[in-house]
């Protein structure tokens, strides 16, 4: 059939009537977007699987009080360094005779929020800083984004330390800390991401439809920067898990005895020779979480973009 | 100065867009006139740089920067669109001016299906809701020759081949039924069956919609195929024009005459093509009188000095040449 010649009116195509409420009807029978989304990310089994790994352990930190065995805080002397598989005690003791399975149940909420929650926050502002600027250009992306280089002259550390040691001791100051330290680099994931997007055609042709420019910022460009900064921020989690167990050890963020992975890891230093276990189970624990993000994050970037689908 | 059309729906007039850069102006369109009627399909046709696109961009007010209009008038149903303001030509752009570019797949926003894409502009312009909106993209794939048009709404811009892509363009720029369709080389990333497939379509839309149209190429075949009149454009400037029967068959100007000669002819294999030798000039130093002149065979010395006018001849037909054919 030639396609020239193909009705232009509500003429039956092969030659049967469709009646017309039921072509209706499977016009909108689509999926909602998150049916779409979720249908694409449920595919993704190893996305899943960090997803639900990530969830369960948010889920057991949440429990800690109910569900952890033993006090964090207290230590059994007689049994200090006690290794895995000690009767009353899963996971073994450390130094100072605690319980590493309780302290790790707590530790949990510590780390993940301190992780969590400044990449979740940094991305927010870096996504809107990077693409006011990098959609106006001019003098707003030379405002913004000098501003933001000014970050790069310090090593990301030792500015949060500086940071932190301003602002003093405290969970909520070393979130914050984290924070500033992101918004540098993941304002510049956005900001390549938003230059790149602005120059193409689709962006032109939004124009000649006579879009106004919120509309094609936020219509057209923001949905096709958010997969580059969604990986980035994911990559993030891992390191800020570390990053935020470093400044703890340095005596600027949670303090001891509060426990908190990267502190259990670094308290077990001086036994690494005769009980590996002490640094290695919060070890594990923190690299099983870091690339359960990752995971996740490239899961949701291929859920997300409609032509990485499967 | 334009030919004299009483019912232009589009008349460009003595346009002169230029690209100031740091150390040089880049004349892309230097003295530009034609003029389109109601249901009229014109084809601007020249070599890549003649400043085909950057005329059809300012007649939307969207020349990219550092670009800029200088002078003329661009008249729009009557009304100067240089004079607009910038919330008017919004008004103006996808509603009653839509544009098509060169190639569906870049100018179709991945992120979302073909349905949402389509009803943008008729949210935009027509202030129809979702629902209506989809049901009239559907309408409009329809309209467009697309098959099973409930189906490919919600399919993205990559599911799609190209032909297919590009009449999904078509149907978003004719969403909000314009009075004039511009088309940047919308042919030329598609094979030749697509390609005429594309024309017959577009021919067809015209005679049911009666809109104009606009179309940008550089293959003279699309133009014998597709158009009614021509615009030979060369170094931004307006060589020749008219009926495309006209043009084509008896060409007075040595441009038009050396850019048929340029094309393969069928059944003719022992003859060769003929290429126009050297280059079109560097925009931003145009030499003064014709500039074709330095590549012209029938070049005189005057054609080097003195400024050639663009001198019409009844029923639109103009050409710009101190020694024009007969």
């Amino acid at each position: 059939m030639s396609v020239v010649n193909l009705p232009l009116k509500d003429e039956p195509v092969d030659g049967r009537v469709l009646p017309l409420d039921a072509a209706e009807a499977r016009m909108f029978r689509r999926p909602s977007e998150w049916r779409i989304f979720w249908e694409a990310f449920s595919r993704d089994h190893l996305a899943v699987g960090a997803a639900a790994l990530i969830g369960l352990v948010c889920l057991i930190s949440a429990l800690a009080p109910a569900l952890s065995p033993y006090d964090p805080t207290v230590g059994d002397n007689a049994l200090r360094l006690a290794p895995v598989g000690t009767p009353g005690h899963l996971l073994g003791l450390d130094g100072q005779g605690r319980d590493i399975l309780s302290r790790l149940i707590w530790g949990g909420q510590v780390s993940i929020i301190i992780a969590l929650l400044p990449v979740t926050v940094a991305s927010l502002i870096s996504v809107l800083l990077g693409l006011v600027a990098g959609f106006f250009g001019g003098k707003v992306d030379m405002v913004i984004m000098r501003t933001l280089d000014v970050f790069f002259a310090f090593p990301a550390v030792l500015l949060a330390v500086a940071i932190a040691g301003v602002l003093g001791p405290g969970m909520l100051n070393v979130m914050l800390s984290l924070t500033i330290v992101l918004i540098p680099y993941i304002s510049r994931v956005a900001y390549m991401a938003t230059v790149t997007v602005k120059s193409e055609l689709f962006v032109d042709q939004a124009r000649v439809s006579g879009a106004r420019p919120s509309q094609i910022l936020f219509h057209h460009i923001l949905p096709n920067t958010l997969s580059p900064v969604i990986v980035y921020g994911s990559t993030l989690v891992g390191i800020l898990i570390v990053l935020g167990a470093g400044l703890s050890f340095l005596g600027l963020g949670i303090t001891p005895p509060r426990p908190d992975w990267g502190i259990m890891c670094s308290d077990g230093r001086n036994f690494l020779s005769v009980a590996p276990h002490v640094s290695a189970v919060p070890g594990i624990m923190l690299i099983l979480v870091a690339m359960s993000f990752n995971i996740v994050g490239d899961g949701l970037r291929d859920a997300l973009d409609p032509k990485l689908r499967r | 100065m334009s030919p004299a059309v009483s019912d232009a729906l589009l008349e460009v007039d003595d346009l002169h867009t230029h690209f100031h850069l740091k150390n040089k102006t880049v004349r892309a369109v230097n003295g530009v006139s034609f003029a389109i009627k109601r249901g009229e399909i014109v084809g601007i046709a020249g070599e890549s740089g003649a400043g085909k696109s950057v005329a059809c961009l300012s007649i939307l007010r969207l020349v990219p920067s550092p670009g800029r209009i200088e002078r003329g008038r661009i008249l729009f149903a009557g009304e100067d669109l240089l004079t607009k303001s910038d919330r008017q030509m919004r008004d103006l752009r996808g509603q009653t001016v839509s544009m098509v570019f060169e190639d569906p797949l870049n100018s179709l926003d991945p992120a979302y299906t073909v349905g949402s894409l389509i009803g943008e502009a008729l949210t935009l312009h027509k202030g129809l809701s979702k629902r209506e909106a989809r049901k009239k993209a559907g309408e409009l794939l329809r309209l467009v020759g697309i098959p099973d048009p409930e189906r490919r709404l919600d399919n993205y811009a990559h599911e799609l081949s190209g032909g297919m892509q590009q009449r999904v363009m078509i149907a978003i720029a004719l969403s909000c039924d314009p009075a004039l369709l511009i088309a940047d080389n919308p042919t030329t990333a598609l094979d030749v069956t697509i390609q005429i497939q594309i024309l017959d379509l577009v021919k067809q839309l015209r005679d049911r919609l009666g809109m104009g149209v606009l179309w940008i190429t550089h293959d003279l075949g699309v133009v014998a195929k597709l158009c009614d009149r021509v615009v030979i454009m060369y170094a931004g400037e307006v060589m020749e024009q008219g009926r495309v029967y006209d043009v084509l068959k008896h060409p007075r100007h040595p441009y038009t005459r050396r850019l048929i000669d340029a094309l393969p002819k069928l059944g003719r294999p022992d003859q060769r093509l003929m290429p126009i030798e050297g280059r079109p000039p560097d925009p931003a130093n145009l030499p003064a009188g014709c500039p074709f002149a330095p590549r012209c065979h029938k070049a005189r010395a005057e054609c080097g000095t003195t400024e050639v006018p663009l001198v019409e001849s009844g029923d639109g037909r103009a050409v710009r040449c101190l020694f024009p054919e007969d």
